[in-house]
């Protein structure tokens, strides 16, 4: 690739007249050899998983395999769709399609990794609800997620995806940027704003802990998905208005390497801290182990 | 580059909860498969650091027996693959290994036997439903699994790095990583090829039959 950092990105971009997605269909076709078409038709494809997982989690019975969670998404959903919401209509509607794709993930449904499974809501979440708002094309979105997918391609060589590495902030927080650096360009900003949207969010998220509940993505990656979305939206918004993320966004995924590095593995999606520790965690966790073992003796 | 492309970072898809310890388990496990290059008869899989504390919640359990089985990471499948290895004849042992040092959180060990042949790989779950594979056979040579990988085993002598890389060429087919790894000088070596393509039967039969080759593999977890 002709890029590693965000910055390289805005330049090239700028220098080129190109689009943050144009540059990675461009990139993607030098590195493997294949043809743009095939390229985008994959992409595609992936698209239409994220659609249906939306689709899925609003309209099925979505319980996981521990029985802990599901049904937010439509319950969400219910409320966006006529009670007003606070954070208004359509991100209501982001956070319902988050959390029910996050919901499918649990019960071991398909989902599009986006960059992980444990942030696979935040993508579809943004997406999906601003192609309803704005009646956009398919094809719209998926050059969208070629720009998601650069964000998320310099943020995963230069720092963390993972939460076993660098934690919530690594998973969660590395989904955000990418979709409100994608949404900036879906938007009509500029590459150079798509950047800045990406420093504010991840500054946001910055040490963030991987810390489920039961060793599960249930509790409490299901319900930060759904608020991960609302915040991707927002950082978006932040740098159309002209925000700008003083520390640069390059030096704020440093930040989060560096962050993630120092935490402990309690902290680090081992189940041995956070959440997972709290007196109703530990409780949760021993029912789920008495179940499951109980299961194991009866079949 | 960790992650080398924009299908690192969007996808892949696959059935939940977790890539890293579903979808990249999945990918390990069919590493292992392949490189046995048929059904495992028998299995032992060694969990270390975040693998261990989780792999139940995660079905990182299922996930591995599932690659063994040669499921892909979206197979729907997964969740039933002890009922699956059961039906097909595969017996497995899975435990968590002793803490220490171990090259990143999401790493596990797996032996592979059938008719006499064994196996064992060494990799870890980078995040995302990457892998990274340290070691193939007790070798150090690893492949990323985002391309198509040849494995072969063969004997530790002058020429046969340069047949093999004399008949891939000669195939058409470019390749774009390459190791060569040996346990002691004039004893068993791997070399292992990635490529951009999948090798065709013709070339996997060539390489086959060079001198002092025992075994060729393909490995496409792609």
């Amino acid at each position: 690739m002709r890029f590693r950092t965000l910055n390289d990105i805005a330049e090239i971009c700028r220098e080129e007249s190109l689009t943050i997605s144009e540059l990675m269909i461009l990139e993607q076709e030098k590195e493997t050899g294949q043809p743009k078409e095939e390229i985008v038709a994959r992409m595609a494809g992936y698209y239409r998983v994220m659609k249906e997982a939306v689709r899925k989690g609003l309209e099925t019975e979505t319980k996981s395999r521990s029985g802990l969670v599901g049904g937010d998404g439509r319950k969400v959903n219910e409320y966006a769709s006529v009670r007003e919401p606070s954070v208004g209509d359509w991100a209501g509607k982001a956070m319902a399609y988050a959390l029910s794709v996050s919901e499918v993930n649990a019960s071991m449904g398909r989902i599009v990794a986006t960059p992980t499974a444990g942030s696979c809501g935040i993508v579809p979440g943004v997406f999906v609800s601003s192609q309803e708002r704005f009646g956009w094309v398919d094809g719209k979105l998926v050059q969208g997620l070629f720009s998601a997918g650069a964000i998320g391609y310099v943020i995963a060589n230069n720092s963390f995806i993972s939460g076993a590495e660098g934690g919530c902030q690594a998973e969660v927080g590395s989904a955000i940027g990418m979709a409100a650096g994608a949404l900036v360009e879906l938007r009509g900003g500029t590459p150079e704003q798509a950047v800045h949207a990406v420093g504010l969010a991840l500054k946001n998220t910055l040490g963030l802990i991987c810390d489920p509940v039961a060793g599960l993505v249930e509790v409490p990656c299901i319900v930060r998905n759904g608020l991960g979305a609302v915040n991707a939206l927002a950082a978006a918004d932040m740098a159309m208005a002209g925000v700008r993320s003083v520390i640069p966004s390059d030096e704020v995924i440093g930040v989060m390497l560096e962050i993630g590095a120092k935490m402990p593995s309690e902290h680090r999606e081992t189940a041995l801290g956070g959440l997972a520790q709290s007196p109703t965690g530990r409780k949760l966790t021993e029912r789920i182990k008495a179940a499951k073992s109980s299961e194991r003796t009866s079949g | 580059m960790r992650f080398k492309h924009v299908f690192s970072i969007i996808g892949p898809v696959m059935v939940g909860p977790s890539s890293s310890h579903t979808a990249g388990a999945v990918r390990i496990g069919r590493v292992a498969r392949q490189l046995l290059g048929r059904q495992p008869e028998e299995a032992e899989i060694t969990l270390y650091g975040s693998f261990a504390e989780t792999y139940s919640g995660h079905g990182t359990d299922l996930a591995l027996v599932g690659g063994l089985l040669d499921f892909d990471a979206d197979d729907e499948r997964i969740p039933e693959a002890f009922a699956e290895a059961e039906r097909l004849g595969l017996r497995f042992i899975l435990k968590p290994g002793s803490a220490g040092t171990m090259p990143h959180p999401n790493f596990a060990k797996i032996t592979a036997r059938a008719g006499g042949l064994e196996v064992s790989v060494q990799g870890a779950s980078i995040g995302g439903g990457n892998i990274e594979i340290y070691s193939l056979n007790g070798f150090d040579t690893g492949c990323s699994g985002c391309y198509p990988t040849i494995a072969i085993s063969h004997e530790d002598r002058v020429g046969v790095l340069a047949s093999i890389t004399g008949t891939v060429s000669r195939s058409g087919l470019n390749i774009g990583f390459m190791k060569l790894s040996r346990k002691e000088r004039s004893g068993a070596a791997m070399t292992v090829v990635e490529s951009d393509r999948r090798p065709d039967g013709e070339l996997l039969e060539a390489l086959r039959q060079l001198p002092h080759v025992e075994k060729v593999s393909v490995i496409d977890v792609t």
